[in-house]
């Protein structure tokens, strides 16, 4: 399996993203924020297939639409929770006009596919350089916030009244996620990069009361999922994206009974 | 006022107005050191408002807010705060101990790393509400009172010398009431802490309270609770008739025939919600 380059590339970049998706999953979870990361992605579709209709990188375009639509959501912050249905109403014209792009760039009908739903065989070595690079950035901007973040997100009144700057972290943090997202559509594509960015740490809030643990869980489930995705798409040879998204479920709903059967122990002892 | 000791928070003056709106007009108070004042007064009367521009996170349109000496700036050490509860603290896995601890230092940049310093600090302030044990489980299995008491042992993390807490008895029934009352009033006993507890209903704090603050109209009443929550004095606040009854070593305050602070308990939207008078829920 490993005999091959363009193997030794996917497990390397599976492993950057899914360890950049693992922690900043974390935070996402907990502050609540899942659906935002979602309508990141399909932000992210629309920059893509935009950059690809003018000769530019996918990878390129996806992140510039991403970050820039992470930074706007997280200085409207407040203003946007309880506002699911314009939020879904501005996915649904991402994706529309993604969809636009592709109609005028008829030459590679693949290309939608790979936005879609991922093409990790298909990263290159300069693409695997540029993801370690970026996710090296958010993980190190990501440990300069983390502690007012933690706070902030736990008890944002008390955070904001001993002086942590709420609407700064916030947008740091968002921004975070927009190259978290952009990263991880690489890996999965932009309709289930749930399945890498929520998945393992909503199972890992489950498993663990402790932060600290809860992180390290989070990050290991995410690699555990990848890279069993590309074994088990070796042996298969069904699509990686497809055994991510059934490991990501299998840990999820697993987490699931276990937290269940907990409880009900507790409860009788 | 014979007063020898600092005072722990001084108002002169104070106007503040949110969105429009004047919450408070010319108040003028002063809480001295190491005591416990009931803040009460009807919802939207400015309860929250008045704790939040203490914290120096609400601007003042006229007048000054001192604390302890110092103009108030946010982000002081020396005050201890306990926001009113909201739901999603009910939702949260993680211990009570990490829930408590992420307030420590949890305005510095980094990693949440605690250093042992920090850690037995986080189990001091445990300590000071006989939580040590309860933190150990997480937020989301504990009841109500339980999350409240550790929510006061993160306002205690470092070491205030003045503790704002924000409607602590909210949801609670009068049992684990009186339990919240009792812990405020050891813990200011024992660190010499001024206290300045927000309520709804003045009862719960007959026993415990030095003097009471009442806001109402825009204005603030401080003084003795036999001064204050007397008929004239409220009238004169709320610009109209008030009636106080005093029944087996409780107080009533009731506007006509409605009692109001129990209709004020029925609405815990914090300062937001309209203002009312009497509703068709009558106490007797």
């Amino acid at each position: 399996m490993f005999a091959y380059d363009f193997m030794r590339t996917a497990f390397a970049a599976a492993g950057v993203v899914a360890v950049l998706s693992g922690v900043v999953g974390f935070f996402l979870v907990l502050r609540g924020q899942t659906f935002a990361g979602h309508a990141l992605s399909h932000v992210g579709f629309t920059g893509a297939t935009g950059a690809v209709l003018f000769g530019l990188s996918p990878l390129a375009g996806m992140l510039g639409f991403t970050v820039l639509a992470g930074f706007a959501m997280g200085l409207l912050g407040e203003k946007l929770s309880g506002r699911d249905v314009a939020i879904g109403m501005m996915l649904s014209l991402a994706l529309g006009l993604g969809l636009l792009f592709l109609h005028f760039y008829t030459a590679y009908a693949s290309q939608a596919a790979a936005l879609l739903f991922g093409n990790v065989l298909g990263v290159s070595t300069a693409a695997l350089w540029t993801l370690a690079t970026l996710a090296g950035l958010s993980l190190g901007a990501l440990a300069i916030i983390a502690r007012p973040l933690l706070f902030l997100s736990l008890q944002p009144e008390l955070a904001e009244a001993k002086g942590v700057p709420g609407s700064f972290v916030a947008t740091a943090f968002m921004t975070i996620v927009a190259v978290a997202v952009a990263e991880c559509a690489q890996i999965v594509g932009v309709l289930l990069v749930f399945t890498l960015m929520v998945g393992p740490a909503a199972a890992a809030q489950r498993l663990t009361t402790r932060v600290g643990r809860g992180v390290a869980l989070a990050t290991g489930l995410a690699l555990a999922e990848a890279w069993g995705g590309l074994v088990l798409a070796y042996l298969t040879d069904w699509p990686t994206t497809f055994w991510i998204t059934a490991l990501s479920a299998l840990a999820y709903f697993g987490a699931l009974v276990f937290n269940r059967a907990n409880l009900r122990f507790a409860s009788l002892a | 006022m014979t007063q020898s000791s600092r005072a722990a928070v001084t108002c002169e003056n104070v106007t503040i107005a949110l969105g429009g709106r004047t919450v408070l007009s010319g108040v003028d108070f002063a809480i001295r050191e190491g005591e416990f004042i009931g803040m009460l007064g009807s919802n939207g009367s400015g309860k929250t408002t008045l704790m939040r521009a203490i914290l120096g996170l609400v601007p003042v349109q006229t007048g000054a807010i001192s604390v302890l000496g110092q103009p108030a700036t946010r982000g002081n050490p020396a005050i201890g705060y306990m926001p009113q509860a909201r739901g999603n603290l009910a939702n949260i896995r993680f211990t009570g101990w990490d829930c408590v601890a992420s307030a420590a230092g949890g305005s510095r940049w980094g990693l949440p790393r605690l250093s042992a310093d920090e850690r037995r600090n986080v189990d001091w302030a445990l300590d000071m509400v006989g939580a040590r044990d309860l933190a150990r489980r997480p937020l989301a299995e504990m009841s109500g009172g339980e999350r409240q008491r550790l929510l006061l042992s993160q306002a205690l993390l470092d070491h205030p010398r003045l503790l704002l807490l924000d409607e602590p008895l909210i949801n609670l029934d009068p049992t684990r009431q009186s339990g919240v009352v009792e812990i405020v009033r050891r813990l200011q006993k024992e660190l010499g802490l001024a206290v300045l507890f927000s309520a709804h209903e003045l009862n719960p704090l007959l026993g415990a309270m030095d003097r009471v603050l009442y806001l109402g109209g825009g204005r603030a009443v401080l003084g003795a609770v036999d001064e204050v929550i007397t008929g004239p004095v409220l009238s004169r606040l709320y610009g109209s008739e008030i009636e106080v009854v005093r029944l087996g070593g409780r107080i009533f305050v009731m506007s006509g025939a409605f009692d109001l602070e129990h209709d004020a308990h029925r609405h815990d939207h914090g300062d937001h919600t309209h203002e009312h008078a009497g509703s068709d829920d009558v106490r007797l």
